[in-house]
């Protein structure tokens, strides 16, 4: 099986602290560092070992700057076979349908039966994966948990409220978008990304893909931290009391059918 | 009466001389034995190259002090003690089973020079070994039998019980003593002399009881000692290398090529520099060639005896690991891959097949199983061994692989900005009192350097600890400062969690900000710092580094630092050994020496104390690991200190702090006990 993972190269929310620019309408992107988006790690993960059970291979392919080359050697460290860096700057800027619209033209390229992306980024607005799957016309199932490979289409799963899973069948060529705790991802150290430092990375251009620029149809206007709300109430007295009183409140608040 | 005949003289129904048996016997034992060994080797000539051969004056001091005087043995007493009477009966009855099988072909045969007072002195002396190893083998088959102490007890998922081996052998042993002086016994009644007995001896006692035997009877009796005899010792000698007696063989060997050095960690390949790394296929040991040859003469001379999980914290708390199965594994794999007949087996995976994941993550590095076994068995080197290849295959658990990438890209495991590394200097009370300067190799120099390592800079708990230490070098006068954002991670967990080149470029980091730095000596009061600095950099260049510890000591001493009298007579001090500043360091009384300095202190010491010190349940990566266990380590360890009769419990770790806090708290023992730190009770009693 062929199949395509999307991967975004985002801050790493848990290494950084974030701020707001001095301009207000972006974050300070000084002193970030970055890793691959957490939901393309798992998908990356599932493509993998989709892969390992039923053959074929996985590409992982990313719009974004000569930096965001990083992410993907990670995601070929941990085992997918080729990069494709999608570069331009026609896409700077781009949003959910610009993206979407530089990776139809990387799919339109080869042959897939399977396009994975992550069910959101950490700096995105979950927009692409469906967006791609509309402009392919091709099947969608997203927030993907489980997934069966079956003949020639496969059985997929995500989870509905209240912890209960639903299970759907759909015919492939499609694309889904995963959903974190999916799998449990492999490690990726020093080791794994030397090993295929020298793997060439093709770089395609907006012209190479034969696409063009799609002016983003939504602007930011404004970054700000939300103001704090009032303090956490600290229970007091023994263990019990507090149990007790702590089971009141989440009752009264609704938490506690 | 008639002198007995010899077995070499003696023939079988009249016709058949038994000197065939006396030849043949030794012959096809020898062979067999030959053969077993032979292919018991064979594992070990595929094994990873192993450095062993440094160092020969004290390996030889080691093996007169582990071996030949069984230093290790006595620390559990009553199994100590018998086994020290089975090997000093062993060594003594070596030269007497030498001269038992020759005088099977030549009965006047006697071992060069015993013809002498020697002879009879020695005789003296093999009749009490071979009575005191029987007696000793009847109270090791009692206990193994019936009082069944629980450290022989194999869980289920190890597979069958011991027991039925080990009484086994003890009557082997029994048979080769009880025959040896039958032999000697029935030769003596027949003849009649008045010789010189030990009294009580076994001979002694086996020597009246037959005072009344016919020739016949005698005569019968001392042929069919000495073969029994015979063939017991050599099917015995053949027998050793199918289990765990295997040590009766290899223990002078292990103990010979053990590990010399403390705290460091192996090589990824003793054969490959740390520059060639990149160029090797595979990290760590993933099949069992991957071992080091010492590593597999490890696995041979492991006894059983169990003391290593005995003492082993993850065992006690209930985590899937036992020391003593990972060796037990690990040869029954090799016997199992390494048959006595057959081709050798094509190797699988170790993890999955013997071991689990879970098993080998388990391990916080402590050493105790190290420091208890008595014949030089290794555990940590091969638990970093097998993560490094689980590292390799990216068999990681989710919990570590956080921090790992945190410690990738911000040199620390919580992922908090390199340059708020030194902000702990900056709280507003301290930075009046003290001055901490930064040594980025710019504009600042300074005598010592404070490594503070990670959590202390960003943990805010334990930035109290990075405070105190400031205090004390302030106040005895040292010019000091601290890298700032040029310092990173020590790394030592790291390491020990199998990310070996994540630790290399800590390392070089770390070395090159300490160099530029121009400081001429290291303080630290975080030993995982100070095990990693001193035991893992490797660098020659490097100034000498002292734990906090050491150096209060020495500034005691000196007369810089003095102490007020203790601020609260009421409490009862104790002190708890962490692992890196203890086993693998050996500093035990350098913060005993400073604490008792303090006047009027109290303090006294837990039942696990210095060497056996139990750990806390880890530092560095092991706060972030989420093992499955029945309950903390170091809820024990809080426990012990009550029982010590302790209401403060002083650490010089701040792992163990973090770990002992929490502790207290899930004990519910904070209105009973608490935890500090060993800066923060010199800091406070400092008399400035």
């Amino acid at each position: 099986m062929e199949i395509l993972v999307c991967v975004k190269r985002v801050p790493d929310t848990e290494e950084n602290e974030i701020t707001i620019s001095s301009a207000g309408n972006d974050i300070e992107r000084d002193d970030l560092v970055y890793s691959v988006n957490e939901w393309d790690n798992y998908a990356v993960e599932e493509a993998i070992q989709i892969v390992d059970k039923v053959g074929g291979s996985v590409t992982v392919v990313t719009v974004g700057d000569d930096e965001s080359e990083e992410v993907l050697r990670r995601e070929m460290a941990m085992g997918a076979e080729k990069g494709i860096l999608v570069s331009d700057d026609a896409f700077e800027g781009a949003d959910g349908k610009g993206i979407a619209t530089a990776l139809k033209g990387v799919v339109e390229k080869e042959k897939y039966d399977l396009i994975l992306t992550g069910a959101q980024a950490d700096d995105g607005a979950a927009q692409v994966g469906g967006m791609l799957a509309a402009m392919l016309d091709l099947p969608y199932a997203s927030l993907v948990n489980k997934i069966e490979v079956m003949d020639g289409k496969l059985k997929v799963g995500r989870e509905i409220e209240g912890g209960n899973q639903e299970m759907s069948e759909i015919e492939m060529p499609c694309v889904l978008s995963i959903q974190t705790g999916i799998n449990e991802p492999r490690y990726v150290g020093i080791r794994g990304i030397r090993k295929v430092a020298s793997v060439e990375i093709p770089t395609f251009s907006a012209s190479d893909l034969g696409v063009s620029a799609v002016e983003p149809a939504l602007k930011k206007v404004d970054y700000f931290v939300p103001e704090m709300g009032e303090g956490a109430e600290m229970l007091e007295g023994s263990v019990e009391e507090m149990a007790e009183k702590l089971v009141e409140l989440l009752k009264a608040k609704g938490g506690l059918k | 009466m008639e002198p007995i005949i010899a077995p070499a003289d003696f023939s079988l129904f009249g016709f058949i001389p038994t000197v065939i048996f006396s030849f043949l016997i030794p012959v096809v034992g020898v062979g067999c034995f030959a053969y077993i060994m032979a292919r018991r080797v064979a594992p070990l000539v595929k094994a990873a190259p192993d450095n062993r051969f440094d160092q020969i004056p004290q390996r030889i001091i080691a093996v007169i002090k582990l071996w030949l005087l069984q230093w290790r043995q006595p620390r559990y007493m009553v199994a100590g003690v018998l086994h020290i009477m089975i090997f000093a009966g062993f060594l003594v009855l070596s030269i007497r089973s030498t001269e038992l099988v020759i005088l099977g072909v030549s009965s006047s045969f006697k071992i060069p020079g015993f013809n002498t007072i020697i002879g009879d002195i020695y005789n003296v002396f093999k009749d009490y070994a071979a009575t005191m190893v029987l007696v000793a083998c009847i109270i090791a088959a009692y206990r193994r039998g019936i009082v069944k102490p629980a450290r022989y007890a194999v869980p289920e998922k190890y597979g069958h019980d011991h027991t039925a081996e080990a009484v086994f052998v003890l009557g082997l042993i029994s048979t080769l003593m009880i025959s040896e002086s039958l032999f000697e016994a029935s030769e003596l009644a027949a003849s009649g002399h008045e010789k010189f007995l030990a009294p009580l001896s076994l001979v002694w006692f086996e020597h009246l009881l037959l005072s009344g035997a016919s020739q016949g009877t005698l005569q019968a009796i001392h042929i069919a000692a000495y073969y029994v005899h015979d063939i017991t010792f050599f099917f015995f000698l053949c027998f050793l290398p199918m289990g765990k007696h295997f040590h009766v063989i290899t223990s002078v060997f292990n103990v010979f090529f053990m590990r010399m050095k403390k705290g460091n960690t192996k090589p990824v390949r003793h054969d490959v520099t740390d520059a060639q790394l990149d160029d090797l296929e595979s990290f760590g040991v993933k099949k069992i060639e991957d071992f080091t040859w010492k590593h597999m003469l490890d696995f041979y001379s492991c006894a059983d005896c169990g003391r290593c999980s005995d003492q082993c914290p993850a065992n006690t708390v209930g985590r899937p690991l036992s020391p003593r199965f990972i060796t037990i594994k690990g040869r029954d794999k090799l016997f199992a891959n390494y048959p006595l007949r057959g081709a050798f087996a094509e190797s699988k995976p170790l993890i999955g097949d013997i071991y689990e994941e879970d098993e080998i993550w388990s391990c916080t590095t402590c050493g105790a199983c190290e420091q208890e076994c008595p014949l030089g068995i290794e555990y940590i080197d091969k638990i970093v061994d097998l993560r490094r290849a689980m590292v390799d295959e990216g068999m990681v658990p989710q919990s570590l692989q956080k921090p790992l990438s945190a410690l990738e890209k911000r040199g620390n495991a919580w992922g908090k900005m390199e340059k708020k590394r030194a902000e702990w200097a900056q709280e507003e009370e301290f930075a009046a009192q003290c001055q901490v300067k930064i040594l980025d190799g710019k504009k600042e120099t300074a005598d010592t350097l404070y490594f503070v390592d990670s959590i202390s800079s960003y943990d805010d708990r334990m930035q109290d600890l990075a405070r105190a230490t400031a205090r004390i070098l302030c106040a005895a006068g040292t010019d000091f400062g601290v890298l700032g954002k040029e310092e990173k991670d020590s790394g030592n967990e790291v390491r020990r969690f199998g990310e070996e080149m994540l630790f290399q470029s800590l390392k070089e980091h770390n070395i090159e900000a300490i160099l530029n730095s121009g400081a001429k000596h290291i303080v630290t009061a975080d030993p995982h710092a100070f095990n990693a600095i001193k035991n893992d950099y490797h660098n020659d260049e490097l100034p000498d580094i002292e734990h906090l510890a050491q150096y209060v000591a020495r500034k005691i001493k000196s007369g810089e630092i003095r102490f007020k009298g203790v601020e609260d007579p009421s409490k009862v001090y104790t002190y708890h050994d962490p692992c890196y500043l203890g086993r693998h360091n050996e500093v035990y009384d350098d913060p005993r020496d400073a604490m008792d300095a303090i006047p009027g202190i109290k303090r006294v010491e837990m039942i696990k104390s210095r060497d056996r010190s139990f750990c806390c349940s880890g530092g560095g990566l092991m706060l972030f690991y989420e093992p499955e266990e029945e309950e903390r380590m170091a809820v024990l360890r809080v426990k012990m200190a009550a029982e010590a009769g302790a209401n403060v419990i002083v650490t010089a770790c701040p792992f163990c702090l973090v770990n002992m806090e929490d502790a207290i708290k899930v004990a519910q023992m904070e209105d009973t006990m608490e935890a500090i730190d060993f800066s923060e009770l010199i800091a406070r009693h400092l008399d400035i």
